[in-house]
């Protein structure tokens, strides 16, 4: 089960087919274990990484530090989900340390993001502070280095 | 000046790697998908090329002593312990080498008189017969079957035993075949060495890559440590094939006349592989299953390709090639190869070039991306069909 999830975090689009044989399972076990990780939400949806700055497509991400006061009964659950509830934000982690909540936005130019900070984020009942961190430069994403220029093939054509 | 009069007889005597050649005409082509490279795709896990890197700005430069760092023979003995309950002791009965590759040719030139003979299970690495005659030797090799998946047993050895026989050389898991050899197939080769008296070097490069039980050190069998020269290295299991570190253990006045040798002609193995190795074995663990789990994937993928074109082609428990026999072509191996790669552009190695019992077959190595072995069978199979059509 567990390398059947890591060839789909790979790569989603082998087929059944060919899983079924690298994996040992018969094909109807693949499909079959396909359908229960997407029932039970264990696969949360296929996405595709793409450096949008080589498509030559203007992006602009800041990371957020969202310090709030948490609400009796439901914690930091409320006040996050009305901040990720917003489409133009990317990700949300509740953090231990020095802020709370750690929320990424995206959005086409930086007027854009300032303003959806000042606006809509900073305005939330319970957000006590923001400060607002731009993002420069996108090395790594979710386990995959973006541009990766080292892993040409080097090897010999070859060799004993 | 004529150089081949100058050039010694045995050298003269022994015949160019049967890879080269194919190497030559495979490097000028365009656009192939080679599954004729015997080592990883893997680039060396990071933490282990950054240790290097770290011990390079400590100004780690120098000589190191001729056994090799001690705290790499520590960690060494330390892994051959946990893996198979094996105790070498690192200042006497351990020493690093320059690869297997080198490893190989110290015992071999540390054993052998004139004329002494050395029993090689063939299909076999493209050096040992080599090896054994640069040190003066004569390599007699044992064919092996497909019908036996590869092993090799007491009874073929028996056939080629003489009074001269000194030394039995084996491989696995096996390069070519990808065979490996069960404790009790195993078993019954320590039986036939106490038997004949011989010295038995166990090349056991490729033990990490067992995809079907697990592997057994030939020295951990009973009696076995006092007769048994291992070797093995860090190429395969860790991708650090590069960096040339390897090690020899055995008997402490062996590896005093292996380190002999060593200490003449290479001095010390390099120290930025040697610092690079102690990592691998400190904090490399898991970076190796990652590799040897996505191995045995493929090997999966190969090999049912490989059977769904009507290739006859037994299952292959280690290292990472498959040795599927083309005789149903007709073909001959070199012209399997050499066809399949002017028609198709995929490179594989003949299986002659691992000796005369390798014709017929063909290595095809795994060690490349799920992307290229999926190309690479969508071609074989369309070449195969041309050729059976016709």
């Amino acid at each position: 089960m567990k390398e059947l999830l890591e060839l789909l975090e790979k790569d989603y689009t082998q087929s059944p087919e060919q899983m079924s044989i690298m994996l040992n399972m018969p094909v109807e076990k693949i499909n079959e274990l396909i359908a229960k990780f997407q029932r039970e939400q264990i696969i949360v949806t296929y996405q595709t990484i793409i450096d949008w700055e080589k498509a030559g497509v203007d992006k602009v991400t800041a990371v957020i530090e969202v310090k709030v006061t948490p609400e009796r009964e439901v914690g930091f659950d409320s006040i996050a989900e009305r901040i990720y509830r917003y489409p133009e934000v990317r990700s949300v982690y509740l953090m231990s340390g020095s802020y709370d909540l750690s929320v990424a936005v995206e959005g086409t130019n930086l007027r854009e993001v300032a303003d959806f900070v000042s606006t809509k984020l900073s305005t939330i009942e319970g957000v006590v502070s923001t400060t607002t961190n731009f993002m420069l430069k996108k090395y790594k994403y979710a386990g995959v280095i973006i541009n990766d220029q080292e892993e040409e093939e080097h090897r010999l054509v070859v060799s004993p | 000046m004529n150089w081949a009069d100058r050039i010694s007889p045995t050298v003269k005597s022994i015949p160019p790697s049967g890879i080269r050649r194919f190497f030559d005409i495979a490097a000028e082509m365009k656009g192939v998908i080679s599954l004729g490279v015997g080592e990883p795709d893997f680039v060396t896990p990071w933490h282990i090329r950054e240790s290097c890197i770290y011990g390079l700005n400590r100004g780690q430069t120098s000589y190191t002593s001729n056994a090799g760092l001690l705290e790499l023979r520590e960690e060494i003995a330390k892994s051959l312990y946990n893996d198979y309950q094996v105790t070498y002791a690192p200042r006497t009965e351990l020493l690093v080498t320059v690869g297997v590759s080198e490893g190989l040719d110290l015992a071999m030139r540390a054993l052998l008189s004139p004329g002494d003979e050395v029993l090689i299970p063939e299909p076999c690495y493209v050096s040992y017969k080599s090896c054994v005659t640069l040190a003066g030797g004569v390599a007699v090799t044992v064919p092996t079957k497909i019908e036996n998946e590869f092993r090799i047993t007491a009874a073929e050895l028996e056939q080629f035993v003489t009074p001269r026989t000194k030394v039995l050389l084996i491989g696995y898991p096996n390069n070519p075949t990808g065979a490996v050899m069960s404790r009790q197939d195993l078993a019954e080769i320590a039986r036939f060495a106490i038997k004949h008296d011989l010295i038995v070097i166990s090349d056991e490069i490729y033990a990490k890559l067992t995809y079907d039980g697990t592997h057994t050190c030939f020295s951990s069998l009973p009696d076995m440590m006092d007769r048994t020269i291992l070797l093995n290295g860090f190429s395969k299991a860790y991708a650090m094939t590069g960096w040339r570190i390897g090690y020899a253990a055995a008997n402490p006045d062996f590896i005093a006349a292996m380190t002999k040798i060593h200490q003449y002609t290479m001095l010390s193995a390099p120290i930025m592989g040697q610092v690079a190795a102690i990592e691998a074995l400190k904090r490399g663990e898991k970076n190796m299953q990652q590799m040897t789990n996505e191995y045995n994937q493929r090997r999966r993928l190969i090999l049912h390709g490989f059977r769904k074109m009507g290739l006859e082609c037994f299952e292959p428990k280690g290292a990472f090639y498959l040795f599927p026999s083309i005789k149903k072509t007709g073909l001959t191996s070199l012209q399997f190869a050499e066809q399949l790669l002017y028609a198709e552009k995929v490179a594989l190695v003949p299986g002659d070039a691992f000796g005369d019992s390798g014709e017929g077959f063909v290595r095809c190595s795994y060690a490349t991306s799920t992307a290229n072995i999926k190309e690479a069978l969508i071609r074989i199979e369309r070449f195969v069909k041309s050729i059976t059509a016709s």
